[in-house]
């Protein structure tokens, strides 16, 4: 019988080996959207490490993004530093925001703990409109930036070069999320959600393990952000609205909750969902062009009734009621 | 009498143009011989949905030119796409509308930050986009980027210098204080305002108070502005803050001559929350027929927008200030494609753009016309000031160049 642990290595390895094949045979639009589905991915699973392994809910993890986007992007076009090691400066920048924010975040528990990033959120496209930081931040025109090429002569073109930038920083920030919550850092950070008195009993330091989340979340938050500003090319205050937030929170959850795995589907969610609505709202005229919003909607909670523990927890389901049928009836005649 | 020779050229110069012109198509993607596919975002979906109805006005527009024949035998198919006005989005949406659509170019995309965020990649690629809906400056700036023109309205600069032409003529030894909005719309307005009065003349902006859109109140911009004896106040406020100006200005006693940027000229949204007493005298610049006023009931162009709405929009439309946007850009397009001909290639569609002489549009005041040209990418630079009386806005004088 297969084990499900080989099952996941060969199904890692497919998708992969899929990504990797794709930037040389997609056109250089669909390989932009590749690149987004990945930066949102990585987002995504900063923000599950947080909710998902942690039990906290952040509504504000756009603000954090935008810090990676604004970072990365004045240190290339203001200061002139390369983009490989703008997004790291950026994403180190985010973790100690994350990290210091993990204080107060302390004192706050679920919904309040949601109220207080909500804030952060609302806050964010203000504060990088603010008139102290126009000579870095552009103000409200943003700043751009050029589009970076293949180093070393390589013969790719910048659109798969960047999706393929991408996709090293998706994989490494992955393999890094599952070691963590695969060991004793994962058990104490489940342990914490779960049962946090009984995790404290046990000598869990609860408000080091909850500070230090936050910082790595918004690390993952940070990168993504960075990625996007440069392969985006520009950055302003409404490029990290509440909505982005708000997808994030909509991205894990329709993904599954606490499933790394997951996180690809909610990117995909959020990457094609809008557009799959703004589509469909052609069919009720032209007139109805103010539905993308309510089809969009309507999309979210079809995907939520039909699948409630999100797609990782519908394909789980799944194989395991394959599994039962081809494996379990004959054990259970012998 | 036809000699061999001349129908020999004529002929050769007949099939050259053919040639030439068959040529033109196959080079411009979206252009074929009964179809001319143009793209655009716009913010259907999200905080600026209130815009989408620009976006509506200019689908119906096309539906209503294909109608009557299209242009040139040519139906115009414009697809237009949602970005939710998220710049990351609108760069995605403008690489589907040139890379997989295949049209020949962009029109009427919306918002400051979207268009910045695909401003390179148009210039880049040589793809037209043409008259944008933002009313930043920063979109008319052919010698940097000769592929982008600006919107069809007066810009934020033109509209600040034109003010500053008339306090020059009105009262050369005024004391100008400015309220400005700190972005780019309020500092637009700023640059502009020092530009119309001059290098010699700079020095009579005496006080700049600026405000956040964040801020309750600004009660103590106006104060300070007062306590600087400024005799002139320019209020380059959105909405709300241009009513709170209006009211406390008059609430201190103060009286300066008041000039409003046209964003605020709103009966209902402004005038009124300020007090209608209170805005007796307050000066703003106009450029199209306020729906609202019942002045243009017979008009001819106006009865023309009117006719659109009822056949190809919905009644409520009518007073949308975006709808009447939509109406007069579209028009301004079709004439650019008019002026094509059958050479429907990006460079001649720019060309076409930017060489646009006095055209005349029914939503626009009588005598406002549309120019362009190779060094202007600004295409409506006139206004005509308004007084407001208590009930509704005066025209007044003639027409001012920004």
């Amino acid at each position: 019988m297969a084990e499900p642990g080989a099952l996941r290595l060969i199904a890692t390895l497919a998708v992969l080996a899929g990504a990797l094949a794709f930037p040389f045979l997609a056109s250089g639009y669909h390989m932009y959207q590749g690149a987004q589905v990945l930066i949102y991915a990585i987002a995504l699973l900063g923000l599950n490490l947080l909710t998902g392994f942690n039990g906290q809910l952040s509504l504000g993890h756009g603000a954090f993004f935008a810090i990676g986007g604004y970072g990365a992007a004045i240190l290339v076009a203001r200061l002139g530093l390369p983009y490989w090691l703008a997004i790291p400066i950026a994403s180190l920048v985010c973790f100690g925001a994350g990290f210091l924010f993990g204080f107060p975040a302390l004192r706050f528990g679920g919904l309040y703990l949601a109220l207080a990033t909500f804030a952060l959120a609302v806050a964010t496209p203000q504060m990088l409109a603010y008139k102290g930081f126009d000579a870095y931040t552009g103000g409200s025109q943003g700043v751009s930036l050029m589009k970076p090429r293949a180093p070393f002569g390589l013969p790719l073109s910048a659109d798969q070069w960047l999706y393929l930038v991408c996709l090293f920083c998706a994989a490494v920030l992955y393999w890094a999320a599952r070691n963590l919550v695969r060991g004793r850092v994962g058990r104490a950070l489940i342990a914490i959600r779960d049962q946090p008195i009984a995790a404290e009993t046990m000598g869990v330091n609860a408000a080091l393990y909850k500070t230090t989340c936050f910082g790595v979340s918004a690390l993952y938050a940070g990168v993504a952000g960075g990625l996007s500003a440069i392969v985006v090319g520009f950055v302003s205050p409404d490029s990290f609205g509440l909505s982005l937030s708000l997808s994030f929170l909509v991205g894990i959850v329709v993904g599954g909750l606490a499933s790394l795995g997951g996180v690809v589907f909610g990117a995909l969610f959020i990457e094609f969902v809008p557009n799959l609505a703004d589509q469909l709202s052609v069919n009720f005229g032209e007139s109805a062009k103010a539905l993308p919003g309510a089809i969009y909607g309507v999309l979210l909670i079809l995907a939520m009734a039909g699948m409630p523990t999100g797609v990782a927890g519908a394909l789980r389901a799944a194989a395991n009621y394959a599994m039962r049928g081809l494996f379990s009836s004959p054990a259970r005649t012998s | 009498m036809l000699t061999r020779r001349s129908f020999l050229q004529t002929s050769a110069a007949a099939a050259a143009i053919a040639a030439g012109a068959r040529s033109a198509f196959a080079d411009t993607p979206g252009v074929t011989d009964t179809e001319i596919k143009i793209g655009q975002t716009m913010p259907y979906s999200g905080p600026a949905s209130a815009y989408g109805v620009d976006g509506k006005a200019e689908i119906a527009y096309f539906r209503m030119v294909n109608d009557m024949g299209g242009v040139n035998g040519r139906k115009i198919n414009l697809i237009s796409l949602d970005d939710g006005y998220s710049p990351p989005k609108t760069v995605e949406q403008v690489r589907r509308l040139v890379e997989q659509e295949q049209v020949a170019f962009l029109f009427s995309t919306l918002g400051t930050a979207p268009n910045a965020a695909i401003r390179q990649y148009c210039n880049d690629n040589k793809v037209p986009q043409l008259f944008v809906a933002t009313g930043a400056s920063m979109f008319s700036d052919p010698q940097h980027f000769p592929w982008t023109i600006g919107a069809l309205l007066p810009n934020y600069q033109t509209e600040a210098r034109i003010f500053a032409r008339h306090i020059l003529k009105t009262k050369s030894d005024a004391k100008i204080g400015v309220l400005y909005q700190n972005d780019s719309f309020g500092k637009d307005y700023l640059i502009g305002l020092k530009d119309g009065l001059g290098a010699d003349h700079a020095g009579m902006v005496t006080t700049e108070a600026s405000y956040e859109t964040s801020e309750p109140t600004i009660d103590s911009q106006i104060v300070t502005l007062q306590g600087s004896g400024a005799d002139v106040l320019v209020i380059a406020a959105t909405p709300k803050f241009a009513a709170q100006a209006i009211r406390k200005a008059f609430d201190l006693g103060w009286t300066p001559a008041r000039y409003m940027t046209n964003v605020s000229q709103s009966i209902a949204s402004v005038m009124k929350p300020a007090g209608l007493e209170k805005s007796k005298g307050v000066i703003t610049g106009a450029y199209g027929k306020d729906p609202t006023d019942a002045r243009w009931k017979d008009d001819a162009g106006f009865k023309q927008y009117a006719a659109f709405i009822a056949k190809y929009m919905s009644p409520n439309d009518l007073i949308d200030a975006n709808a009447e946007y939509g109406f007069g850009a579209a028009a301004t397009m079709t004439q650019v494609l008019k002026q094509c001909g059958n050479d429907l290639s990006r460079e001649n569609v720019m060309r076409q753009a930017a060489n646009l002489k006095d055209l005349e549009l029914p939503t626009l005041l009588p005598g406002i016309k549309v120019n362009t040209s190779p060094d202007n990418f600004s295409p409506i630079r006139q206004e005509q000031l308004a007084r407001f009386n208590g009930e509704s806005w005066e025209l007044f004088g003639e027409l001012l160049m920004g």
